[in-house]
């Protein structure tokens, strides 16, 4: 038993001889927004089936909010909210009446919700609280059918976050939506963090990782290549930047080539020898704004882990 | 869970279209048989209908036995077919599950929707058949009923007969949801469950007639189906309706048994 939200020790899964997942452990702390990050086909969302119940491990172990799943499922889903490949709905009926539907197919119980219990009598004003959340208030009486990929993905979210969940277990849950939809559903996901929800977030989307979590796992072929915090993974290349006022000059004084791009005031030093060159700068007399060394992007970083 | 299900049974268009639709053919067989007098000869045509010229109130007993060899047990099929399966091709199955929903659950849900379904099916086309019977052929004036056997039936005694008759009935479409609904836990295409399910009845008619196959015939599902028609007969020949209800249960708990097994124990994927 530990404190994290979910843990998986050695969790391991094959479909006939294909090994799907191999040997994963996973720690996801209180508190985290954790991206797990893989390419195509690299176990992601066959782990997030597993942690889930959805899928069963070939061996190995799941935890899920210190309970071992999936035999204690039913102690552990109701705090947990999840978007698994896609939302999923009845075509035919309107957005309110699916996550009615939702709602009152499961157990009654669940965490303390804003409203109170997760009652039936409070179940209109849930959904009509979720609906709103997501940005989904106004759509009125169309049924699903008539919606737009995006407003399906804001109604998976809605679903997921419907009893108020501990834990937000989320595999690409910007899929379909625009530019401007993408940043609300991350201030929805920030807003809901800072709240205590712990967010799990599969994608492959580096950059909305980027921007947005905490902690990342780097998934390859099935195993975890790496697990740490944003920065940590994000390390230094080994080379310094240095802002300069006058790029040009500043690269004749230090002996390099001239700069392909003018107006980035960038210098590109090897090394960290900042305190020579920051004095040779200075006695040509061209102004050194900043210096600080140069950190891959998380691009960088993943694929170079994931090659 | 059950709620939810029959909820969404109700509030499905399908649901309605299909009864209605059951309903149709014999309002539609009975408004020619009304209106040219034309009877089948006796042996020939579906079950019964040669006697209901004269008496309307046995059009219920027709009217089922119209719909009965290969529309009732399609609409079944469709339907059991479509429990698991549908929920899986719609994305919603791991949906149900995640929220959380018991396996075991779910599927004793489905099964209670698909019942509904079927007696609400083989209840409505009863009920249609008795209304269509009596104002489009008549009750003839008589307050009893004439055999197959020629003897004669009193309004209460045919009322029991059809009741144990929409049971048997009902009972036998149960065989047909039971191998539709363990196929549609074992593929996520509703289409390839339903359509699965029909080529067990299929193989089964075909095997049935097939006198070479006389060794399995007694154990096939549709072999008792049409044992039902032995309940107009005076007095009832108990013997092929009591296999017939022996038969068909054995085939639903195995099979639901099946479907339990492998439904619980499986990958989610879809």
């Amino acid at each position: 038993m530990s404190d994290d939200v979910v843990v998986t020790r050695s969790l391991t899964k094959r479909f006939g001889h294909v090994t799907a997942v191999d040997g994963l452990d996973l720690a996801v702390h209180d508190g985290d927004r954790y991206g797990f990050l893989g390419p195509n086909g690299s176990g992601k969302t066959t782990t997030v089936r597993m942690l889930l119940g959805l899928v069963h491990a070939t061996s190995g172990e799941v935890e899920m909010l210190g309970r071992a799943m999936p035999r204690h499922a039913h102690e552990v889903l109701p705090q947990v909210g999840a978007l698994v490949e896609g939302p999923g709905a009845y075509g035919h009926l309107t957005g309110r009446a699916n996550l009615r539907l939702l709602d009152a197919a499961g157990p009654a119980g669940g965490p303390p919700l804003a409203d109170g219990a997760g009652s039936r009598r409070t179940r209109a004003r849930r959904v009509d609280a979720v609906l709103e959340r997501v940005g989904l208030a106004d759509v009125g009486r169309r049924p699903v059918r008539a919606y737009s990929l995006g407003m399906r993905q804001r109604l998976g979210l809605a679903a997921a976050l419907l009893r108020g969940p501990r834990l937000l277990v989320l595999d690409e849950p910007t899929n379909g939506l625009d530019p401007r939809g993408i940043a609300e559903v991350r201030d929805l996901l920030l807003e809901l963090n800072a709240q205590g929800t712990t967010v799990f977030l599969s994608s492959h989307l580096l950059a909305e990782v980027q921007l947005f979590c905490t902690r990342v796992g780097v998934l390859h072929r099935g195993g975890l290549v790496a697990q740490d915090h944003l920065g940590a993974l994000r390390g230094p290349t080994g080379r310094t930047l240095v802002r300069v006022d006058d790029v040009a000059a500043g690269a004749r004084a230090l002996g390099l080539p001239p700069p392909e791009r003018r107006g980035e005031g960038e210098l590109v030093l090897d090394g960290t020898s900042v305190a020579a060159a920051a004095d040779t700068l200075v006695r040509a007399g061209i102004g050194v704004l900043e210096a600080a060394p140069e950190r891959r992007t998380l691009e960088e970083s993943v694929l170079r882990l994931t090659s | 869970m059950i709620r939810v299900e029959l909820r969404k049974l109700v509030s499905r268009p399908r649901t309605w279209v299909s009864i209605g639709l059951l309903c149709l053919l014999p309002v539609v067989v009975a408004v020619f048989l009304a209106v040219t007098g034309i009877a089948p000869r006796p042996g020939q045509g579906p079950t019964l209908l040669a006697a209901v010229l004269g008496n309307g109130a046995l059009y219920p007993a027709a009217a089922l036995g119209i719909v009965l060899p290969f529309f009732l047990p399609i609409a079944v099929a469709v339907q059991a077919g479509e429990a698991v399966a549908g929920e899986a091709s719609a994305g919603t199955l791991r949906y149900l599950l995640v929220r959380p929903v018991g396996r075991t659950r779910l599927l004793v849900a489905k099964l209670v929707s698909v019942l509904v379904y079927t007696l609400l099916a083989v209840l409505a086309v009863a009920v249609v058949g008795y209304v269509t019977g009596i104002s489009l052929l008549g009750n003839s004036g008589q307050l009893t009923t004439t055999t197959l056997a020629g003897t004669t039936l009193t309004p209460a005694s045919l009322a029991w007969r059809t009741g144990v008759m929409v049971l048997y009935i009902g009972w036998s479409m149960v065989g047909v949801a039971a191998v539709a609904l363990f196929l549609s836990t074992v593929t996520d295409s509703s289409l390839a469950a339903a359509l699965g399910g029909l080529a067990v009845l299929v193989s089964s008619s075909v095997l049935v007639a097939l006198d070479a196959a006389g060794a399995v015939r007694d154990y096939l599902p549709t072999r008792y189906w049409l044992a039902w028609v032995d309940l107009f007969r005076d007095p009832v020949p108990w013997h092929d309706l009591q296999a017939g209800v022996l038969v068909q249960t054995g085939y639903v708990v195995v099979l639901l048994g099946a479907a339990w097994a492998n439904f619980t124990t499986r990958d989610i994927t879809s």
